[in-house]
């Protein structure tokens, strides 16, 4: 019916007509009658609007009568498939940029207090480290025994996963020479792929994968801007990296474990991405 | 009388663009779930604040409050379909040739004003008109780039330790996050102008998009 013309097709509008001057690919077909023309595009018409019709209400009716649970089922499943993406291309020695001093922002922003509404006792605080091979129950550690590991220091962007970041100065020693000094493992491979922390209270807790806890820039944080961890940020003991949210840095941290199964986590059981990786 | 059907929009472009439609429109409600979050952008003129984004009134009445987790979770499963879907367009522009009849020519931006002259009915001077406009080819392309803007805003938010590349080259974090709001005020804003240019342009024209025929009188005045 419709006929690919030569380059000296004549369009209506002769050179105002970019078509005659442009390499336009467009085809006309040959004169026809306005009847059989009408023809045409009813025919077309037909098809077109009853096709798109037909997928955009299949689209709708199908996207409402969805049950929620599905829905945010196969939304669940999308979160693990895009964790499964990124963290392919996750390399530990790719490090977050670190900022100058005058960078920081003060005062540092507290948001957050679930796990820690109770004033902390200092004097009674200890670290419990379950699933160290070769232990029956927990390495129980005091403060001491976190000082005396070699103290790391670094200025990075903290991320809220709500969409607000401010530059901390965070100093403790890397959670990966807390690893080195406290377990038998001596890499990130020979390790279980799952870290679960929580508050003393286990009122909040968090899952990690291994890669990234023992990402150099993870550290086991006891000062933040040059001063000792305050109770709102989490004393004495928190957790702080660039590669996660904030949500995923646990403040007052009680209990450290290291195990096989995916562990729960707070706001992915209210729907947040397990990963939460940046 | 008698006429020509010409054959306007190849299929692969009417159904990349109705599929772009619901897209696009999915990631600008899944941001604006995640954007309620820290909503902290507003229009600045001199200094002065000209309009917030968004009043309480914006949010409460589209039921925007406390879906950040159901914002996150579609904005990360549509970003998939809406980036390839664009990817696809442009390599279909690519390969077919159409992108002939798209990109901006040398004599474009000359010619484009004429149209907004045209348009605003200061001049009667009818500007050359192909498939599209010069208007059409610069804003048509300018929306493609917006939407390679928003990958990449996008990747630069979304990864910013493992894609920092991207999140420095945006100039850091808190840009990379400013430019990809803007970015869909823009697509917002370019929404609003192409169905008021759609409906001005007629049924014949509308039509078109979707059975991919125009009628071109030979008598008359043509197009």
């Amino acid at each position: 019916m419709t006929v690919e013309h030569d380059q000296d097709t004549k369009w209506p509008g002769g050179h105002e007509n970019s078509a005659n001057v442009l390499n336009e690919r467009r085809s006309l077909s040959d004169e026809m009658s306005d009847t059989e023309a009408r023809k045409v595009l009813f025919a077309r018409s037909r098809r077109g609007f009853l096709l798109g019709g037909v997928t955009a209400l299949a689209g709708i009716l199908g996207w409402r009568w969805m049950p929620d649970e599905t829905k945010v089922g196969f939304l669940q499943k999308v979160f693990r498939f895009n964790e499964k993406v990124t963290s392919a291309f996750y390399r530990p020695a790719h490090l977050a940029p670190e900022f100058p001093a005058e960078k920081i922002t003060r005062p540092a922003r507290v948001n957050g207090m679930l796990g820690i509404e109770n004033e902390v006792d200092l004097a009674s605080w200890r670290l419990n480290v379950g699933g160290i091979p070769q232990r029956t129950g927990d390495l129980v550690l005091t403060m001491d025994d976190i000082r005396r590991l070699p103290r790391s220091e670094c200025i990075t962007e903290f991320k809220c996963i709500e969409g607000w970041s401010t530059i901390v100065q965070w100093t403790g020693p890397k959670f990966s020479d807390f690893v080195a000094a406290f377990t038998p493992w001596r890499s990130p491979e020979e390790m279980p792929p799952y870290v679960s922390l929580a508050t003393p209270d286990g009122g909040y807790f968090v899952g990690w994968d291994t890669a990234s806890i023992m990402h150099p820039q993870t550290l086991l944080v006891y000062e933040m801007n040059g001063e000792v961890l305050t109770s709102k940020h989490g004393a004495p003991l928190r957790l702080a990296s660039p590669t996660k949210y904030g949500i995923k840095q646990l403040k007052r941290i009680g209990r450290i474990d290291f195990t096989n199964e995916r562990p729960q986590d707070y706001w992915a059981n209210e729907g947040y991405d397990w990963y939460s990786g940046l | 009388m008698s006429a020509r059907v010409e054959e306007k929009h190849r299929a692969p472009i009417r159904w990349m663009h109705w599929i772009n439609f619901p897209l696009l429109a999915m990631m600008v409600w899944s941001g604006l779930l995640i954007y309620w979050a820290n909503p902290v952008y507003s229009l600045r003129l001199f200094g002065r604040e000209i309009f917030y984004f968004f009043p309480q009134g914006f949010y409460s009445f589209l039921g925007i409050p406390y879906r950040l987790a159901e914002g996150m979770q579609l904005h990360f499963f549509f970003m998939w379909l809406f980036g390839l879907n664009g990817m696809a367009y442009v390599a279909y522009l690519a390969i077919s040739g159409e992108y002939r009849s798209l990109l901006p020519t040398f004599g474009s931006f000359k010619r484009a004003f004429r149209v907004a002259l045209y348009e605003l009915h200061i001049s009667k001077q009818k500007p050359p008109q192909g498939k599209y406009n010069d208007a059409q080819r610069i804003v048509y392309t300018l929306v493609i780039l917006m939407g390679a803007g928003s990958i990449v805003t996008g990747i630069a938010i979304y990864k910013p330790l493992q894609a920092s590349l991207f999140t420095s080259l945006l100039g850091g974090y808190e840009w990379a996050r400013w430019g990809h709001f803007w970015l869909m005020i823009l697509f917002a804003a370019f929404f609003v102008v192409h169905v008021v240019q759609v409906v001005l342009a007629g049924w014949r024209n509308f039509q078109s998009m979707i059975t991919g025929v125009e009628i071109i009188k030979s008598e008359g005045s043509g197009e």
